[in-house]
């Protein structure tokens, strides 16, 4: 068993897939996300796939102060992930609303609607700086780091 | 055939024990060389294992019992559908099959695309519905130079043994054969620039789209399963040295499977998708074409 144990957090670590959803963003934040697909940052290489659907995904990343039309959406994102998954706030809109932030259409900040396990901030922030955002969310998803259960709904 | 022999074919060789991870070779070939031609440096060598056994590893959302039973049904019934396939696929012509066997093996690889299309209905999402729609168009376009070559080559051979056809078959009928089968190949394996039917980046991955954990990680490991069945089944045809000694012919037929892997991702990495008419149209023209002359030569000739 202990083997098997191993074998899976081995697998998480390896292969973590992503989600984006974006709940609102400006678009700032998407395209830095993608960016990290590219040539030059490939993130395959970590076993890293961009997926479309929700249900495939072990990491959700979402971009965006969550606005009203996305909130419904959002929850029912979240709630399709399979567990064991982790949150990513990409971007200052997700974790303060950024310059949004008192709109009568937004309400967020996301932590308030979803837990959320790691803040990239930014706006938008560098590829760098998700990739490194991604690689905590790893660690948290291998179960080699704790998940930050301050705050929790 | 004996029991233990079929066991043998279809437990160890060229069944699960050797298909399993040669087809988890095939996938990582396919996104590593997508991966190189467009200057990545690409996934690790073990990246599908470990896709698999993270996916194994996740809890999949509780749905409604009925269609959650379908859902696990499905892909269970397709990787063992293309395990019965591959058990058939006659790497020693002489002492493998039965008399009949080409009519079970077109049968067990229908099967999964079959299960693709009931499963994108039975998720109940507008994309698996999508991608079942045209998996099932494809499916019959392509369907039609695949069986006429198959007939032609058996037509040839005067038999509907698989190890006879591969060994008896005439070269004026098994070329033609043959370029109709390669043709079929990346519709068949859902690869650029017949990917029409799971069409990422379009309608997300077609009939998967809903399916998550170890359902997912069974249609991933089905579509493995289909790149080294239907890649043997060609180099079976293909490489078919009649007097050679067994190990040999089994090195013979998995560096040949790998080299047609090999080709077939390096087309898809090159290619762009085509629209679903257009690939439809291919099959039901060209294709058919081709696999017309394979049965017309192959009922004329000598």
């Amino acid at each position: 068993m202990r083997v098997l144990d191993k074998l899976v957090r081995t697998a998480r670590r390896r292969s973590p897939w992503l989600f984006h959803l974006n709940a609102g963003s400006c678009n700032g934040c998407d395209i830095e996300l993608v960016t990290c697909l590219t040539p030059r940052y490939d993130v395959e290489q970590l076993g890293i796939r961009l997926e479309g659907s929700p249900r495939h995904a072990d990491i959700v990343v979402v971009s965006g102060p969550v606005t009203r039309t996305t909130r419904a959406a959002l929850e029912t994102v979240y709630a399709q992930v399979p567990d064991p998954k982790v949150v990513v706030a990409l971007g200052s809109c997700p974790a303060s609303c950024n310059v949004f932030a008192g709109s009568p259409v937004v309400e967020g900040p996301l932590e308030s609607i979803v837990p959320v396990d790691v803040f990239v901030p930014g706006c938008p922030p560098r590829p760098d700086a998700i990739i490194a955002g991604v690689a905590e969310a790893i660690a948290i998803l291998a179960g080699d780091q704790p998940r930050n259960d301050e705050g929790r709904p | 055939m004996s029991v233990g022999r079929a066991v043998f074919f279809l437990l160890v060789f060229p069944g699960a024990l050797y298909a399993v991870p040669a087809a988890w070779l095939m996938l990582w070939l396919e996104r590593k060389l997508a991966a190189r031609a467009q200057r990545r440096i690409g996934p690790p060598f073990f990246q599908p294992f470990f896709d698999f056994v993270k996916l194994l590893a996740k809890r999949p959302v509780p749905r409604r019992t009925l269609q959650g039973l379908v859902m696990t049904a499905l892909p269970v019934l397709a990787v063992a559908a293309i395990l019965g396939a591959l058990s058939l696929v006659p790497v020693f012509p002489r002492s493998h099959g039965f008399s009949g066997d080409l009519i079970l093996l077109v049968g067990l690889l229908e099967v999964p695309p079959l299960c693709a299309v009931l499963a994108g209905f039975a998720s109940g999402s507008l994309y698996g519905e999508l991608g079942a729609t045209r998996e099932a168009m494809l499916g019959v376009a392509s369907s039609l130079p695949f069986l006429t070559a198959l007939l032609a080559l058996a037509a040839a051979a005067h038999s509907l043994t698989l190890g006879d056809a591969a060994l008896a078959a005439g070269w004026p009928v098994r070329v033609p054969a043959l370029v109709a089968l390669a043709l079929c190949l990346p519709v068949k394996l859902r690869v650029n620039p017949f990917s029409v039917a799971n069409a990422e980046q379009e309608i997300y991955t077609g009939v998967t789209t809903e399916f998550d954990g170890p359902r997912l990680a069974l249609w991933e490991l089905a579509h493995g399963l289909e790149w080294v069945a239907l890649t043997g089944l060609w180099v079976a045809f293909a490489v078919a040295p009649a007097n050679v000694s067994r190990p040999l012919r089994a090195v013979a037929f998995v560096v040949a499977s790998l080299v047609l892997a090999l080709v077939v991702a390096a087309v898809a990495a090159a290619t762009a998708r085509l629209k679903l008419t257009q690939a439809a149209r291919v099959y039901w023209q060209w294709g058919f074409a081709v696999a017309l002359v394979a049965l017309v030569v192959a009922m004329v000739w000598p």
